[in-house]
């Protein structure tokens, strides 16, 4: 494979050939080592993530649960200072932490518990938000009907938002995805540390370049799938026409799209 | 005639605001009570209070009383579940639950813990055919509530709230953000609901009250101005100020 790319581009500088020799073996893995690690603290941060949002919503003043005044200040004082320290710092200081769960803070699995320490208070605001969008007349309606609050929650409230936590979702993901990517600068592993270590470290612009845009390329799949499928669970738009949807969609994600680290 | 709901010096405050003033008015059973008003009159605030929906939002106080059929529904022991099952509510807006038709209707006898298919889909036919949009929606049970026209949909929330066999309808205003083919087909709507169930309903639309409602009660400022027969209402009242409101002086 390596050999056949080499001849085709016919490379015949010695350390170029290395370098594509190089990524051929170990881009393979390199990005199923970043899918795994942004998928399984995806999932992790919306475990904690989505109750915290959930309870956000329900346990404010004028929730459909009111929970002490004091209980909810602290949530929220919590989650933004979580979410005011920067990441690069926010790992190197949850690292003992990650030792302790995971019993490492190096490679794929070490950096785990940082990003999902990260994500989840970004993830319970991403929720809290979808959650606020949607009319009060259902949950209003719901209350009429003698429903229980988890009933609101798991039957009303949820489904009714679904759409938009879908894109939430694919945003949480993308930005997850990049903070995996720069937690190759302390041990990581994935594209971000080839691009990082191998790529700027040793100055192999090929390694580093190829590192980037395979990660450009992931965003772009990811955010397709999460728009597309949001799209299809908007029961409100799918009765027009595809594209209109799809227009609608664009719009709102635009909005939503933020710049890289702005997590 | 008996009444179904009777409040006795009803007062509540939001707050330090006092949006009901000793208010006592007796609902009585298969008859449509139409409660009138101008806006911020109390009407909608007396409507939500009869099934305990007030007594949601922070900082409300409530003094006096509301018994249903003997029992008051403060008392401690009443399940406002329960309640809220007897007394089912529709909204001003058409609020139909993000599932499909059926599941929308389905939803309250599920609640209430009815699981078999058969049954269900007895409750659901029953309900629409009594909502009358059964034979519009007969073929698309599946499809989303959402799809349908804003018409539609109310008449698909009455068939929820229908689907729990209710004793008593009330409903907020439930025309208003409709066009006027879809409110006439409400208003015959409730002139046939109202044999089987006792319905209160709040209206600004006075000659939707005339056309519609047996007994009229109208609030002014929180307070029950004058309460009785409709026709006697419209035609002879007795306060000043319905007449005012009544011959469109203010409100």
């Amino acid at each position: 494979m390596a050999d056949w790319i080499i001849s085709i581009l016919s490379v015949t500088d010695a350390k170029a050939a290395d370098q594509i020799t190089y990524l051929v073996d170990s881009i393979p893995f390199a990005v199923w080592e970043t899918i795994y690690s942004t998928v399984v603290a995806t999932a992790f941060a919306y475990l904690i993530g989505l109750p915290l949002g959930v309870l956000l919503v329900t346990g404010e003043k004028d929730g459909i649960r009111p929970l002490s005044p004091a209980l909810m200040q602290v949530l929220n004082v919590v989650i933004n200072l979580l979410r005011s320290v920067p990441f690069l710092i926010l790992m190197v200081l949850v690292m003992p932490l990650s030792r302790i769960i995971l019993g490492t803070t190096l490679g794929t699995v070490g950096v785990l518990v940082p990003l999902t320490v990260a994500a989840f208070p970004f993830v319970a605001r991403l929720v809290e938000s979808s959650l606020r969008e949607m009319d009060r007349g259902l949950i209003e309606a719901a209350q009429a009907m003698g429903c229980s609050t988890f009933q609101i929650v798991w039957k009303v409230m949820l489904p009714e938002s679904l759409p938009s936590l879908v894109t939430g979702l694919t945003t949480a993901f993308v930005n997850i995805l990049g903070y995996g990517a720069m937690a190759g600068a302390i041990g990581g592993g994935g594209l971000g540390s080839m691009a990082l270590m191998r790529g700027w470290g040793r100055q192999q612009m090929i390694v580093l370049y190829t590192a980037v845009v395979v990660l450009i390329i992931l965003v772009q799949i990811f955010q397709t799938i999460g728009t597309r499928t949001a799209i299809r669970m908007d029961r409100r738009i799918t009765g027009k026409s595809w594209k209109a949807a799809a227009k609608i969609l664009k719009r709102q994600a635009a909005k939503e799209r933020r710049g890289p680290g702005a997590l | 005639m008996e009444a179904v709901l009777r409040t006795q010096a009803l007062s509540l405050w939001y707050g330090s605001v006092q949006a009901l003033k000793g208010v006592s008015l007796d609902v009585l059973e298969n008859r449509v009570t139409a409660l009138i008003g101008p806006s911020g009159c109390g009407k909608s605030t007396f409507l939500k209070t009869l099934d305990r929906m007030t007594q949601l939002i922070p900082g409300v106080r409530v003094e006096g009383e509301i018994v249903y059929r003997g029992r008051s529904i403060f008392d401690p022991a009443v399940d406002v579940t329960t309640l809220r099952r007897q007394v089912g509510m529709v909204f001003q807006k058409p609020n139909p639950f993000p599932m499909s038709i059926y599941d929308n209707v389905a939803y309250g006898p599920r609640t209430h813990g009815i699981r078999r298919h058969g049954e269900l889909d007895a409750i659901v036919e029953k309900s629409l055919r009594q909502a009358a949009i059964w034979d519009e929606v007969k073929d698309r049970l599946k499809r989303s509530a959402l799809s349908l026209s804003g018409g539609q949909q109310q008449r698909i929330c009455i068939a929820r709230a229908l689907a729990v066999e209710p004793d008593v309808l009330l409903m907020d205003e439930a025309t208003s953000a409709l066009d006027p083919i879809s409110t006439s087909k409400i208003e015959e709507l409730i002139a046939q609901l109202r044999e089987r169930y006792t319905i209160v309903i709040v209206t600004h639309n006075m000659q939707q009250a005339v056309r519609v409602s047996d007994q009229c009660a109208f609030f002014l400022q929180g307070e029950l101005v004058e309460a009785g027969d409709t026709q006697g209402v419209f035609s002879a009242p007795k306060d000043p100020r319905t007449q005012n409101y009544i011959t469109g002086r203010f409100g």
